[in-house]
């Protein structure tokens, strides 16, 4: 009952042009049917995310891991809740990062886990930069 | 079951039947001559109910797999043309969504009862235990059918009650990569969903046979919780107990039809008429009503693996339920402090149920969590305590010493009374307070609708109004995609005849093709034509809306609802009040206000909107006054066009509303008068039993 040889196919990377999305703004597009969050981060989120105490979060992990070094602005996260699997809305709660309506799990401009019941960081997907405007998911 | 049997059957073709194989005589040891104790209340019935329940789930569901195609992208359409178009879907369609309620109303009754007479005890723990098995299977059945129609709450329902098995540490991902056989919840799972759905209720048929062997081998249970020593203590299983099932079977269905053909939807949610969208989440993510005290018991747990446990467990429990009451006599009714603890067990599981479908915040999770601890106390502290220190009342001798007592021991359990009315007060203060801070929407007032109450009928005129309505304004961003031209001329409907409805059909282009040459080309419509829409996609009609795609309103007015709140909804299950999605509507119709009150600010090109959740939306006022000519003299102002569109609309979203409550009436008379008989019948076969 694992998937099947075209739903594996149909799971192969995609390339994401990245130069139409302007600071501040994110972008979702789907990767094997999830949604995967693509935000131009402002320096103050950048700030914000590495501001932290790393010690003190439910899931440690510094924003550095996070994102590629000399591309901090971006952050690209599975639009996943690691509670319960619904999708988070960008910009929203406390945290200015994601919040969940279904349960209330608040993650911050990292996409870490800061409240609610969801016991992990919204998980980074595999990616890389092919060029400094386009990222392959994947 | 219990044993060979001496039946002989007198027809010669049945006896030689028979010698080959005692089928007869095993129904007649089973079913006619098991002796059954004489003092059963009408508690005992549900197991005759249940059997029944089964019985039409599978005929019905059987049928409805017939026209219902398992695939992501067509089956909310399919569900939805089951629904319009084949001879009685709608009705093969509520009897099987309103059966899985009532399959569940019968169940937590059957289970409750069991609890309350000891019919776990020894020597029916495996009788109990299979009952266990049975309930888990339904609510497998239950959460797999309800995945089906592909709407909102079924994908959505479907992603968080897959993902629940991703806290088992280790195997978890991919348990559920498994149960989804992709990547995420999508065609596959919808796929292996509908098998499963279609297998288990027959696995269930299975256990149950196994369930009734078992009763049968350690005889039923009664009210005094004493085993029938004479043939005084019993009757015959026919007639007395049959007739008396046929009884209770008839005036269940009396509940059954009242949803069936009255409140249909009361029992689900809204957003099921959307179909599945894996790009935006419900707001509130809600399972059906029978799941809900489980899901009030995962949610106040903060602690992922241990929530899921914590909701598994407290179904296992009651597997250990024979064992943790170890308490000597069986039934409540001579075990005062039992009997109290019962009541108020059964007030905490509504509340809990109560709980599983507010949002979790502030008093509903501290209320929550003290609920989960008073469900698990009722079972690891209350009964083994009890059992060491209650002292029963004496039970009687034998079932006959009781029937003829009948001691008038009506004292109402005072204690749990009290608790659970101030439990209910608490929770009413409760919801006032989060309904007051509530960040939501004025609520739409109410409206007279012709088509509401029992004997609701469409306004001719006002669905021909409401037709023009759409076509002049609507339908230049919404499309009616589920509704053909056809269907201006079925009764029921605006009244139109069918070469009415084929010059309305005519005036539209629609695109048809290839060709021979291989062109899509446009030809006027026909009245099999479905409405076109305005868009070729969602994603041009985000596009061209500023982001907001407007919705296809063929179903807008059962898409949408607004929360009516406690004790509102206990209300509607008997005002038969259905119409919040009319009410809405209409209300959103009208609320466009030019003036934005003081400290609301509205995002680029939203207007402002008293009715519509945050007030902020992206439809400009659609309609003013004036706008479109009437012929029949009607008012032309906007909240004339507003009721007239709304009706026009809730045609759309069920035009077979009024069979479904003519029938209705016909059926109610027929049950009524069967009751009646089945009474006195009833009556007459049990007089010289009691």
């Amino acid at each position: 009952m694992n998937p099947d040889a075209s739903t594996i196919a149909a799971g192969a990377p995609i390339e994401v042009d990245l130069s139409p999305v302007a600071e501040g703004q994110d972008i979702k597009v789907f990767w094997r049917g999830k949604p995967i969050y693509i935000s131009h981060r402002t320096k103050k989120q950048i700030e914000e995310a590495r501001a932290v105490n790393v010690a003190s979060l439910p899931d440690p992990q510094t924003d550095e891991a996070r994102v590629k070094s000399g591309h901090e602005q971006w952050l690209v996260v599975i639009g996943i809740c690691t509670h319960l699997g619904c999708i988070p809305i960008a910009h929203e709660g406390s945290y200015d990062g994601f919040f969940c309506p279904c349960h209330g799990s608040v993650y911050d401009t990292s996409g870490r886990i800061r409240q609610g019941p969801a016991p992990s960081n919204l998980p980074v997907p595999p990616y890389q930069f092919v060029s400094d405007t386009k990222i392959q998911i994947g | 079951m219990s044993g060979p049997s001496d039946y002989q059957p007198s027809n010669p073709a049945l006896q030689w039947i028979e010698r080959r194989l005692p089928i007869f005589g095993l129904i007649h040891s089973s079913f006619v001559a098991y002796p059954t104790p004489r003092n059963l209340n009408y508690w005992w019935t549900f197991g005759a109910i249940l059997s029944f329940m089964l019985g039409m789930q599978i005929l019905t569901g059987v049928i409805l797999a017939m026209h219902y195609t398992p695939n992501a992208d067509l089956a909310f359409k399919s569900v939805e043309l089951i629904v319009r178009d084949v001879n009685y879907g709608w009705l093969l369609r509520n009897m099987h969504a309103v059966g899985a309620s009532m399959f569940f109303v019968a169940v937590y009754v059957h289970m409750f009862r069991g609890l309350y007479y000891g019919s776990y005890k020894e020597p029916r723990e495996v009788l109990w235990i299979l009952g266990v098995i049975i309930y888990l299977l339904m609510m497998a059945t239950g959460f797999m059918g309800y995945v089906l129609p592909w709407g909102q709450m079924s994908f959505w329902g479907a992603t968080v009650i897959t993902n629940l098995f991703s806290a088992i540490p280790y195997v978890g991902e991919s348990i559920v990569t498994l149960l989804w056989g992709g990547y995420a919840v999508g065609n596959p799972t919808l796929n292996r969903f509908f098998s499963l759905h279609y297998l288990l209720p027959f696995v269930i048929a299975g256990v149950v046979v196994l369930h009734v062997w078992a009763l049968h081998v350690a005889g039923q249970n009664n009210p005094d919780g004493v085993e029938p020593k004479t043939e005084k203590d019993t009757v015959p299983f026919t007639p007395h107990a049959t007739i008396k099932d046929m009884f209770g079977v008839v005036c269940f269905m009396l509940l059954y039809s009242w949803f069936i053909f009255y409140m249909p939807n009361y029992l689900g949610d809204a957003d099921n008429y959307i179909p599945a969208n894996p790009g935006v989440t419900p707001p509130h993510i809600v399972p059906e009503w029978y799941y809900l005290p489980f899901y009030a018991i995962l949610r106040s747990i903060p602690d992922k693996l241990a929530g899921v446990i914590a909701m598994f467990g407290a179904i296992i429990i009651l597997c250990f339920l024979p064992w943790l009451d170890t308490a000597k006599t069986r039934s409540s009714k001579y075990r005062p402090l039992a009997k109290q603890f019962f009541w108020i067990f059964v007030a905490v599981c509504i509340l809990l149920g109560y709980l599983g479908a507010q949002p979790p915040e502030g008093i509903y999770v501290i209320a929550g969590r003290i609920l989960t601890f008073c469900y698990f106390a009722y079972f690891l502290i209350v009964l083994p305590l009890l059992a060491r220190i209650e002292k029963p009342r004496p039970v009687p001798n034998s079932i006959s010493d009781a029937v003829l007592a009948k001691t008038g021991s009506r004292s109402t359990p005072m204690v749990s009374t009290a608790i659970v009315l101030a439990l209910a007060g608490s929770l009413f203060a409760g919801s006032m307070d989060s309904a007051k801070a509530a960040e939501g929407a004025d609520k739409p007032p109410g409206n007279k609708w012709s088509f509401a109450g029992p004997f609701g009928k469409f306004d001719r005129g006002a669905l021909q109004r409401g037709l023009k309505v759409y076509k002049e304004v609507c339908a230049s961003c919404h499309g009616l995609s589920f509704v053909a031209f056809r269907n201006l001329a079925e009764p029921g409907g605006p009244g139109y005849s069918v070469a009415q409805a084929a010059a309305f059909a005519s005036e539209y282009k629609v695109k048809d093709g290839p060709n021979d040459a291989g062109d899509m080309f446009e030809r006027p419509g026909r009245p099999a034509d479905y409405f076109p829409s305005p868009f070729p996609n969602e994603q041009a009609a985000r596009a061209a809306n500023g982001g907001a795609a407007p919705p296809d309103l063929s179903l807008i007015t059962k898409a949408r609802s607004y929360k009516r709140g406690f004790p509102w909804f206990i209300f509607d299950a008997f005002t038969q009040y259905q119409e919040q999605g009319p009410d809405y509507v209409a209300a959103l119709l009208q609320g466009y206000e030019d003036k934005v009150p003081e400290g609301v600010t509205l995002p680029e090109g939203s207007y402002y909107n008293k009715y519509f959740p945050g007030h902020a939306i992206k439809m400009p006022k659609p309609i003013s006054d004036g706008q479109v000519t009437y012929d029949d003299g009607a008012p032309t102002t906007v909240a004339q066009y507003a009721k007239d569109v709304t009706t026009f609309l809730m045609w759309t979203a069920e035009p077979h509303m009024e069979a479904r409550k003519t029938l209705g009436f016909q059926v109610f008379v027929f049950l009524i008068l069967f009751a009646g008989l089945m009474y006195f019948t009833k009556k007459k076969v049990w007089a010289d039993s009691h």
